[in-house]
């Protein structure tokens, strides 16, 4: 049999090579913005205190840093390794190279339009998540195009096993697509709105199942593949156990996926469904583990290259910090070290372990060691790639240290109680005010990082100066000699189907799937979204705008609707979270973090000129505060047009609103309007503000109208709370 | 929490693919020699580079 010549495709790794650089430093500028104003919250009210911008509110610019991060700069960071490894493990050329292209600008198109929408408040709340339902259908679309363009690959290989690496590709892109989907099943409202189709507890369980998954299948299978690629190639060795890596993957794909319930532990989930997550997750470690190890070990008897090499030194600290993560998950998955954990800082910078080190520092390398592989030359600078190594890894230690003290802290001091058993820091705004000096050192560890990132560009761009295009690189490899199975067919596309029966049946089921449970899944939910408590009614159409609003500005990256049932939060906010709330919760906001307090029972806690005062200014009312000024929520008019749409969208996922309610929202929005401002009005000094002006249909009245109504429906029963 | 259907079904579906998957490339010698791939993927894929070492081989 003859060798056959072709040709690797490097332009479309070099165009994802340079997304890679550009969307690193926006996602990560725009994660210093955001960490920035942590320490000073009018940082970005350019146009003075009373003139807050809308889309530079911090609500709206963390969804952006987390996008930009995970799905810009990882995502062509992650695409950047496959195409180069793919086409070199399986000696061929991509599969098409239209689809290359349309994969690459179409998943630019998407970063842009997230961009975009993000900032102008148009977002599903759901972490990871928040693209709205336009950009979900893009996303799929791309996706899907990326994935047959890497499955049409495997088909055309000229190397018959199939490494290690390949098989984690395969993972990343058969699983994403379904976890995606499942979770952003939306019934859109408008042009840019959607509901979740899923209510409060089953939301929230979805959320987490694709939340963890996220994590799982696109920061680490894939670059689990790139490591197994990378590693050795560099090193100039073996893996370690190429046996090993065979049981790291399958374990670890056949365990992730089970995980996700540790996001809700002591959450309103069914307590079955927080353990199971539990063991899956402490499981985890093994697999995690053993690939840490195989990483690591692959550089034995090379340590004196980690030395030399600035790519080497990468990724061992890379290495190092998936190691650090995957040991802190599991633990982080008992419940008694999550009820310590969740809700604080610390969780900030164990993501950021697994971003700045595993994820960063991964395609940190690679980045250097492929400028000078496609450009044919040597790196620029050695010198500057190791300057870049050693401010990166000072910035990940600055980052995260500073976290895990300030999230320590916030947890013992919420649980903290005197003798007499009330709390000694009853005042959440005392818990925030004390880690203020910690985000400041954070924000220090991001700008070293950053710096450090920069450099990586700057000596990129001098490499490939310096160097020269080769656009398409001549290879070549024996054909596959044709292996028939059990029996052998004629040529033609029969014979081609027939021995890839595996991938075919894959590709087919999973559309299939998918095809089917989109129509399946709203019926089954809306059953089970009778409510379980007779108290708990759907919002009123006002309140409905209001959390809207809540919504639109990212409120519930911030403040958590969920209160645990420990005694500390009981005290603190009142009567624990249950299920039978939230069964109108599309899409749930139990939130993820607290750097403000829990707000799931603030109805009734303040009164409405308390609310109107602290959103124009939260430091008026408390001071030290860090929230950000909601100035526009004042001045701008809540527009109500879409209520009618949004209702009737409601009732199909199964919320009870009657067509008679549905008719008269808009004077029920009158109504409800009127009588918070003249709530409001009872304030002399509000009064002064803005005598006869009408606030009434301010968007400020739709907001106080929900955030009076949260936690009330079973507030009424409990008389113990104040 | 009727949702578990969906979530649980859908995981094990896509686990049982991989399932297949697994048992299929065991069967089709996939795993049977756990050293070669290690080693084959570190020779340079390159024509250029391959015709290079050669000629300084020679």
């Amino acid at each position: 049999m003859e060798k056959e010549q072709f040709y690797y495709d490097n332009k479309i790794v070099k165009m994802f090579l340079w997304a890679t650089i550009l969307w690193g430093i926006v996602g990560m500028l725009v994660g210093l913005t955001v960490a920035l104003l942590f320490v000073y919250p009018g940082l970005l009210e350019f146009a003075g205190a009373d003139n807050a911008i809308s889309w530079l509110s911090f609500g709206r610019l963390r969804p952006l840093h987390t996008n930009a991060v995970i799905f810009a700069f990882v995502g062509n960071g992650i695409f950047l390794g496959i195409y180069y490894s793919t086409q070199r493990l399986l000696k061929a050329r991509m599969f098409n190279d239209v689809l290359s292209r349309i994969h690459f600008w179409g998943w630019q198109a998407i970063i842009v339009a997230a961009a975009i929408t993000l900032p102008l408040g148009f977002t599903s709340t759901k972490e990871y998540a928040e693209l709205e339902w336009p950009i979900d259908i893009a996303v799929v679309l791309i996706w899907v195009i990326f994935g047959i363009n890497l499955i049409g690959t495997i088909l055309k290989r000229r190397q018959r096993h199939i490494y290690v690496a390949i098989w984690f590709y395969i993972a990343t892109v058969i699983t994403i697509a379904v976890l995606y989907i499942f979770n952003n099943l939306e019934l859109p409202v408008t042009a840019f709105k959607s509901y979740s189709v899923y209510a409060g507890v089953q939301d929230a369980m979805v959320q987490w199942w694709y939340g963890h998954n996220a994590v799982a299948f696109f920061l680490t299978t894939p670059v689990l593949g790139l490591m197994y690629y990378f590693v050795p190639k560099v090193a100039n060795r073996p893996v370690y156990s190429y046996r090993l890596s065979i049981i790291h993957f399958w374990t670890l794909i056949f365990l992730y996926i089970w995980a996700g319930p540790h996001h809700l532990l002591y959450t309103a989930l069914p307590s079955w469904a927080q353990n199971l997550g539990t063991v899956f997750s402490i499981m985890l470690i093994f697999p995690s583990w053993g690939g840490m190890i195989n990483g690591l070990l692959t550089l034995r008897g090379a340590w004196d290259k980690v030395r030399e090499n600035p790519v080497l030194k990468f990724f061992v600290v890379a290495i190092t910090g998936y190691g650090m993560a995957t040991f802190e998950g599991p633990m982080l998955s008992f419940k008694n070290v999550n009820a310590i954990g969740h809700y604080t800082d610390w969780i900030i910078g164990h993501v950021h372990i697994g971003a700045l080190a595993w994820n960063g520092f991964m395609i940190a390398g690679i980045v250097y060691w492929l400028a000078a592989k496609l450009w044919k030359t040597e790196l620029y600078s050695t010198k500057l790639a190791n300057i870049h190594f050693w401010i990166g890894t000072l910035g990940i230690l600055f980052y995260a240290i500073p976290l895990y003290v300030a999230g320590f802290t916030q947890a013992f001091m919420w649980k903290q109680f005197n003798p007499d058993g009330t709390l000694v820091y009853g005042n959440f705004l005392e818990t925030v005010t004390q880690v203020i000096p910690m985000y400041a050192m954070r924000a220090i560890g991001g700008t070293l990082y950053l710096t450090g990132f920069i450099l990586l560009a700057y000596n990129v761009i001098k490499t490939a100066k310096a160097g020269s295009t080769v656009e398409d690189e001549l290879a070549e490899a024996m054909p596959l000699k044709k292996i028939s199975g059990q029996r052998i067919v004629g040529e033609g596309w029969h014979t081609w189907l027939e021995r890839r029966t595996v991938l075919f049946t894959i590709l087919t089921t999973v559309a299939i799937l998918i095809g089917g449970l989109v129509e399946i899944v709203p019926l089954i939910l809306v059953k089970s979204n009778i409510p379980t408590i007779s108290s708990v009614k759907p919002y009123s159409p006002l309140e409905l705008e209001g959390r809207d609003i809540y919504m639109r500005e990212g409120c519930n990256n911030c403040h958590s609707q969920m209160i645990r049932p420990f005694r500390s939060e009981v005290e603190r906010y009142g009567e624990y979270s249950k299920a039978g709330e939230f069964v109108y919760d599309h899409p749930f906001l139990w939130g993820s973090r607290r750097t403000g307090p829990d707000v799931h029972r603030i109805g009734g806690k303040y009164n409405d000129n308390w609310h109107f005062n602290h959103m124009l200014d939260p430091r008026s009312t408390s001071p030290g505060s860090i929230m950000p000024r909601y100035s526009w929520i004042i001045k701008d008019n809540l527009n109500a047009s879409d209520i009618e749409a949004k209702m009737r969208g409601l009732v199909k996922l199964g919320v009870p609103y009657s067509e008679e309610e549905i008719k008269n929202a808009k004077q029920s929005i009158l109504a409800q309007a009127k009588e918070i401002e003249n709530n409001l009005r009872q304030d002399p000094e509000f009064v002064k503000n803005y005598g006869n002006s009408n606030i009434q249909n301010k968007e400020i009245v739709a907001l106080i109208a929900y955030l009076q109504r949260l936690g009330t429906d079973i507030k009424a029963n409990k008389t113990a709370l104040k | 929490m009727e949702v578990v259907y969906i979530t649980i079904g859908v995981s094990v579906i896509v686990a049982i693919l991989f399932f297949i998957a697994f048992i299929i490339s065991v069967k089709s010698g996939q795993y049977e020699d756990t050293y070669t791939p290690s080693v084959r993927m570190l020779f340079d894929d390159e024509l250029v580079s391959e015709k290079k070492e050669k000629e300084q081989n020679k």
